[in-house]
């Protein structure tokens, strides 16, 4: 299992050296270009200044080069300074990744949390009346466009009735709790509806396949209880392939949800990510996107290791 | 099976036929009439009218043919693209198959919205196309089949990699291949039929994922481009006059929904079909 992780970590690394020169190959062709938009910014620059910022910035220098040279920084430590920003990329990074994590968090841990006592509902009858509403309802949620989601759910509850702010983190000029949660309310329940589906789908499958298996058979046959044997007996091997799902939307969490970052004007990594590779911020897209990377690939990592511990007949070759 | 086939059907008819319809009746689309703008519900304009005065009803419908066109466009170009690298890397074998699949793991482990959004604004002048073709109307929807198609190939070649390692040393193809057949003829006549069914609710399932992403990368502006018009970019037009005239954003985004929930009721009930089909056969 050492010997597992070795290779994939190893693997991680190589990936995300080839993702890093596809993406910093990739923003080079965005249209516009620093210098450009600083030139716009300013009619009183000469053509030398031109060239002697193309200097100073590297970028008179072959693409590869200016890329090795970006990696020597990165392994030190130094990502760089944020041009939109105007301050350190790891400055700019990290309230934002607080925020994402927050948002991102909570949507996940209720979105999980309904969709195992749903699914599971679901799966203990198939084919009944409840199962038909809450497929149904599973089928709503992946096919609701977020976005329209969030703006229904503005128009209802902060244009309508009024009770939630409809943007922002917090009122300006307050500091309380209770206004920060205020303004969580809307956006993740945007994203709790929307996530929610999918698992649900997801955990009736696995939870119709463990309820079939012959050790759940026995285990009723001996008398144990509804809870017992769904809790004790099927969610464990039902947990396996909800693990993976799991871990798939889990590296979600750092990327961000930019639609409802867009929407409830939230400042998330989604946000920062598109704002930076919109405006030519090149430091911060590239370190805000390989974040989002490692994050994704080590959550995969963790998923097949989490199969192991959850199903002992995993074996790691 | 029926209700949302039909209701998918039903959309598809009112969209195709509607722009020709509304140009019959005389009703241009792209008609700019500022003395009318944001108008209720009238005969003439049976859903009202937007922001610069323009027929709700008629763009609604004419969004739908270009969001459909999309997304179906980009799902079987998705499931073509996937069908080939399956069939090679299953029939092949060795380090094509290696390769091919360590790229499908790699493209579904990648956070992909921001990945797209950096592919969806490049600038195209500099990969080199042609300016004739980067400037025209058409290539702002291209580019987004282009960029359905980069994500959406891997569910196909697994499915058909998976079939085709299952057939490739079955009696039928080892009779196939003794009586000389060509690689290409078998895959295409021995291997291809046994995976036929997957492959379509793959498809259908996939038809809703493309409309749901042209929808968001014309929501950020990154999709289609005025005049032409598409559901999402009702939706995005409609954002900043959400108060003031809501109606114009829920008509675009139940048009996605409906949509996209009856592709997807559809593809499932597909999938219980076939699995039917399967469990009867064993």
């Amino acid at each position: 299992m050492i010997r597992f992780t070795a290779i994939r970590l190893i693997e991680i690394a190589a990936t995300l050296l080839v993702m890093s020169f596809v993406i910093y190959a990739l923003i080079g062709l965005m249209p516009g270009d620093p210098i450009d938009l600083m030139r716009q910014a300013d009619p009183r620059m000469s053509a030398a200044d031109v060239v002697r910022l193309k200097t100073v910035y590297g970028l008179d220098q072959p693409l590869f080069a200016r890329y090795l040279g970006w990696v020597r920084q990165a392994l030190s430590g130094d990502l760089g300074y944020s041009r939109l920003f105007a301050a350190p990329v790891w400055s700019v990074l990290l309230p934002r990744l607080g925020n994402s994590l927050v948002l991102m968090g909570s949507s996940f841990v209720l979105a999980l949390g309904l969709a195992l006592g749903l699914g599971t509902a679901a799966a203990r009858r198939p084919n009944s009346r409840l199962d038909a509403a809450i497929n149904l309802f599973s089928f709503a949620g992946v096919s609701m466009p977020t976005f329209w989601l969030a703006l229904i759910l503005i128009l209802v509850f902060a244009a309508g009735l009024g009770w939630l702010p409809a943007s922002g983190i917090a009122t300006a000029g307050t500091s309380g709790l209770g206004d920060r949660l205020s303004h969580l309310v809307l956006p993740v329940a945007t994203l709790t509806l929307a996530s929610i589906g999918g698992y649900t789908r997801y955990v009736r499958a696995a939870m119709q396949e463990a309820l079939a298996q012959d050790h759940v058979r026995t285990a009723r046959a001996k008398g144990a209880s509804e809870t017992r044997i769904i809790l004790h007996h099927a969610m464990r091997g039902a947990m396996i392939p909800v693990t993976t799902i799991l871990a798939l939307s889990f590296g979600g969490l750092v990327s961000g949800a930019l639609v409802t970052e867009t929407m409830f004007a939230y400042p998330g990594m989604g946000k920062l990510i598109f704002d930076a590779v919109m405006g030519n911020d090149y430091n911060l897209a590239l370190a805000a996107l390989l974040l989002a990377t490692i994050a994704t690939m080590l959550a995969n990592l963790a998923a097949d290791l989490a199969y192991g511990w959850l199903d002992p007949r995993v074996s790691y070759r | 099976m029926r209700g949302p086939l039909l209701l998918l059907l039903a959309i598809a008819a009112l969209s195709f036929a509607g722009p020709p319809l509304g140009a019959a009746l005389d009703i241009d689309l792209n008609a700019v009439d500022l003395l009318d703008r944001l108008a209720g519900p009238s005969p003439p304009h049976p859903l009202g009218t937007d922001e610069l005065g323009r027929d709700v009803l008629v763009r609604l419908l004419a969004g739908g043919r270009v969001s459909l066109t999309i997304g179906i466009a980009a799902a079987l170009a998705a499931a073509a693209l996937g069908t080939l690298v399956g069939l090679v890397a299953g029939y092949l074998g060795g380090w094509t198959d290696r390769v091919l699949m360590r790229l499908t793991d790699a493209i579904i482990a990648l956070p992909l919205l921001p990945l797209l959004i950096v592919l969806a604004a490049l600038d195209l002048n500099k990969l080199g196309v042609p300016p004739a073709l980067a400037r025209s109307d058409d290539i702002s929807l291209l580019r987004i089949v282009v960029l359905a198609v980069l994500v959406g190939w891997t569910t196909a070649a697994r499915l058909v990699r998976g079939a085709t390692l299952v057939t490739r040393n079955r009696d039928f193809v080892r009779a196939a291949q003794s009586l000389g057949a060509g690689v290409p003829h078998i895959l295409l006549t021995h291997i291809l039929p046994n995976v036929l069914a997957p492959l379509i609710v793959a498809t259908t399932l996939n038809v809703a994922d493309v409309i749901l992403l042209e929808s968001v990368l014309s929501f950020l502006g990154l999709g289609i481009q005025p005049p032409l018009a598409s559901w999402g970019t009702m939706l995005s037009n409609a954002q900043e006059l959400i108060t003031s005239a809501p109606s114009l954003a829920i008509y675009p985004g139940a048009m996605i929904f409906l949509t996209v929930i009856a592709c997807n009721l559809c593809g499932d009930a597909l999938q219980q079909r076939f699995d039917h089909r399967a469990a009867a056969r064993v």
